[in-house]
């Protein structure tokens, strides 16, 4: 489906069926070593962390005692605003230093790492706001992205011949994503004159050419057009099925149900549930924190994105 | 009025080493600023320490002329890694600051009585040429190449920098069709997307900082090479004039500095004989020497419009250009 979708279709109203993923990777399950609630061990863990804090100013963002994030699996941070998820995100993948706190990555220690080590080690994130490098090409973006480039070392750089069979490579690789993202015809374009989705497109292609272990996406459907959240959450389910592992945050309990294996729940700056998706709905916590007196109602009804009847409001 | 003259005389600039000198210094800016998006109002301080290292080294250690320039290059990397371990992990803002009040504090440390023995402090230094006469492969003699007529050391000392102009432009031009200058393009627009990328943008910035500040101080070695060293040549104000050279030519790109720097020595040369022409004529409202300092006024309005009007200067790319932030 996501092959033949209609191009104009700002007028269309998509049905919240429609918006589950085309490509149906099979969900994983039995992730936790326990009964799911908050810190739960995982089976197999890819990143674990403890004692998170960061304050701002006396307010507590984020207080996480232990969290475990399942690999090859799609975990989803869900949580009303302020409940520190992005601020969650930006210390794990090292754009902000908590005041506290101890995580691992493939067992290796990350706290104290800077943000671009981290993304060496095979964890890369994208933005809420996205993050396209304006007066660049969508492909010098995308090559910009391959990590191990020897011709981005001063010295290499002026003697061409050292890295041009590297370069030529890292552009075919990058072709094939485009291709894959529907970015291709836009490659000599530059990143400013893409819309918003393409946007986010270009910012999840670009991040998988550092040939991630680890993505975190944050935000990736937020202002994006329907018919593209289709294909995003195609995108987002196929990095499952190519072995990656995914943390991203979202709003949308739509998305979160079709495509995650794994919620983490967090408000206030805790982790106060975490399950399967189906379970983690009726979570007491969780209907307190996050859903609130509206609890018989759907949540993309009081987000104001679905109507009573599961349409989506344009 | 005397047009020949004023036409002669404005030739005559294009070709001096102070606009040779200008082309390196705004090509080191294309780097930072053009390049890199690091906003160095302190070329000046560059330029000086290139000069003051050359001067310094031959007349009170006796270094040979290109020993001497490699103590300005030396001086220059020292203080682009001075100037950026505290401001380059801040924003871009505050590297400006910096940087204009660290090229007031290196004018003032010359200038100062203190170091009177190796500076000859606000007096300047002079009669350092004769290393680099010796290595004159010229025959003596005066020589006249269309409107351009110098003796045998002018013409040396301006091929010496022209050589040197043609080896950074070949420099800057690999560099930045390079990997590496993508990276460099990459966190000029946004710093943190090519962070979460695994670039190590500190180390960037730094090698940026370093290779544009080398090139200044290179140009305040070849405006000194002919010339003497004077402090108050230093003052802010030089390093607003390499701004306006490398605007006019455009920012981002390789040969707008060299063309930048012709034509704002060019038209600089131009005003200075046909405003105070205007003058004597009684055209202005005004004396000839006032007429003569009117060029400044119309550099800064030239400045504002440029900016305001064509961002990407005489040579940038258009499209570019539309999605100036």
């Amino acid at each position: 489906m996501s092959s033949n979708q209609p191009s104009h279709d700002d007028d269309h109203l998509v049905a919240t069926e429609d918006l589950a993923p085309t490509v149906h990777g099979e969900k994983a399950v039995d992730l936790a070593t326990g009964p799911a609630r908050p810190g739960v061990p995982k089976k197999d863990p890819i990143l674990v962390a403890d004692h998170i804090t960061r304050s701002f100013g006396g307010v507590h963002a984020v207080d996480v005692d232990h969290v475990e994030i399942p690999r090859h699996a799609i975990t989803a941070l869900i949580g009303p605003n302020g409940a520190g998820k992005t601020t969650l995100f930006n210390l794990l993948s090292g754009f902000d230093r908590p005041d506290t706190g101890e995580w691992e990555f493939n067992g290796r220690s990350l706290a104290g790492i800077p943000a671009w080590k981290a993304a060496r080690r095979g964890q890369v994130r994208t933005f809420q706001l996205t993050k396209v490098l304006n007066r660049l090409t969508v492909l010098d973006s995308m090559k910009l992205g391959a990590s191990k480039q020897k011709g981005e070392s001063l010295l290499f750089s002026v003697l061409p011949f050292t890295w041009r069979a590297q370069e030529k490579q890292i552009e075919e690789r990058a072709l094939v994503l485009l291709e894959k993202f529907r970015l291709l015809d836009k490659k000599d374009d530059y990143a400013a004159a893409l819309s918003g989705g393409q946007r986010k497109l270009l910012e999840m292609a670009r991040a998988l050419m550092t040939d991630p272990e680890f993505v975190l996406l944050d935000e990736p459907m937020a202002g994006v057009n329907p018919a593209l959240v289709q294909s995003l959450l195609d995108h987002v389910v196929n990095l499952k099925r190519e072995g990656m592992t995914v943390l991203f945050v979202e709003h949308d309990m739509h998305m979160v149900r079709h495509i995650a294996d794994w919620v983490v729940v967090m408000a206030e700056g805790r982790v106060v549930a975490e399950g399967p998706p189906q379970e983690v709905m009726k979570d007491e916590a969780v209907v307190d924190a996050y859903l609130g007196s509206h609890l018989d109602q759907d949540i993309g009804v009081i987000t104001g994105r679905y109507d009573e009847e599961g349409n989506r409001i344009p | 009025m005397d047009w020949g003259q004023i036409l002669n005389n404005t030739l005559s600039f294009m070709l001096s080493t102070e606009t040779i000198g200008f082309m390196l210094a705004a090509l080191g800016l294309a780097i930072h600023f053009g390049y890199a998006g690091l906003l160095n109002f302190g070329m000046a301080g560059f330029m000086a320490i290139g000069a003051y290292g050359y001067a310094i080294s031959i007349l009170s250690f006796g270094f040979p002329w290109w020993a001497a320039m490699g103590v300005s290059i030396a001086g220059a990397v020292v203080f682009a890694v001075l100037l950026g371990i505290p401001t380059l992990r801040l924003r871009a803002d505050y590297l400006a600051i910096v940087t204009i009040a660290a090229a007031e504090i290196v004018r003032l440390l010359f200038q100062t009585q203190l170091f009177d023995e190796w500076t000859n402090s606000a007096d300047g230094l002079g009669g350092y040429h004769a290393s680099f006469r010796d290595a004159n492969p010229l025959p003596a003699g005066s020589f006249t190449l269309g409107p351009w007529s110098y003796t045998s050391d002018q013409w040396w000392a301006r091929l010496f920098g022209l050589v040197l102009v043609a080896v950074a432009v070949l420099l800057v031009w690999l560099i930045m069709r390079s990997p590496w200058g993508r990276v460099l393009k990459g966190i000029r627009e946004d710093e943190d997307a090519v962070r979460s990328l695994g670039k190590n943008v500190f180390a960037y910035k730094m090698q940026a900082l370093v290779l544009g500040g080398v090139l200044g101080s290179l140009g305040g070695v070849v405006i000194a090479l002919p010339s003497a060293v004077i402090p108050q040549y230093y003052l802010p104000s030089l390093t607003f004039f390499v701004w306006t050279a490398l605007l006019l030519g455009g920012a981002a790109t390789i040969f707008g500095p060299v063309l930048g720097a012709v034509i704002y020595w060019a038209l600089m040369a131009f005003l200075s004989g046909v405003l105070p022409a205007m003058a004597g004529e009684g055209w202005l409202p005004m004396t000839e020497t006032q007429a003569g300092y009117l060029r400044y006024v119309l550099v800064g309005l030239a400045l504002m419009l440029l900016v305001a009007f064509r961002p990407q200067g005489l040579l940038g790319n258009k499209k570019e250009m539309t999605f100036v932030k």
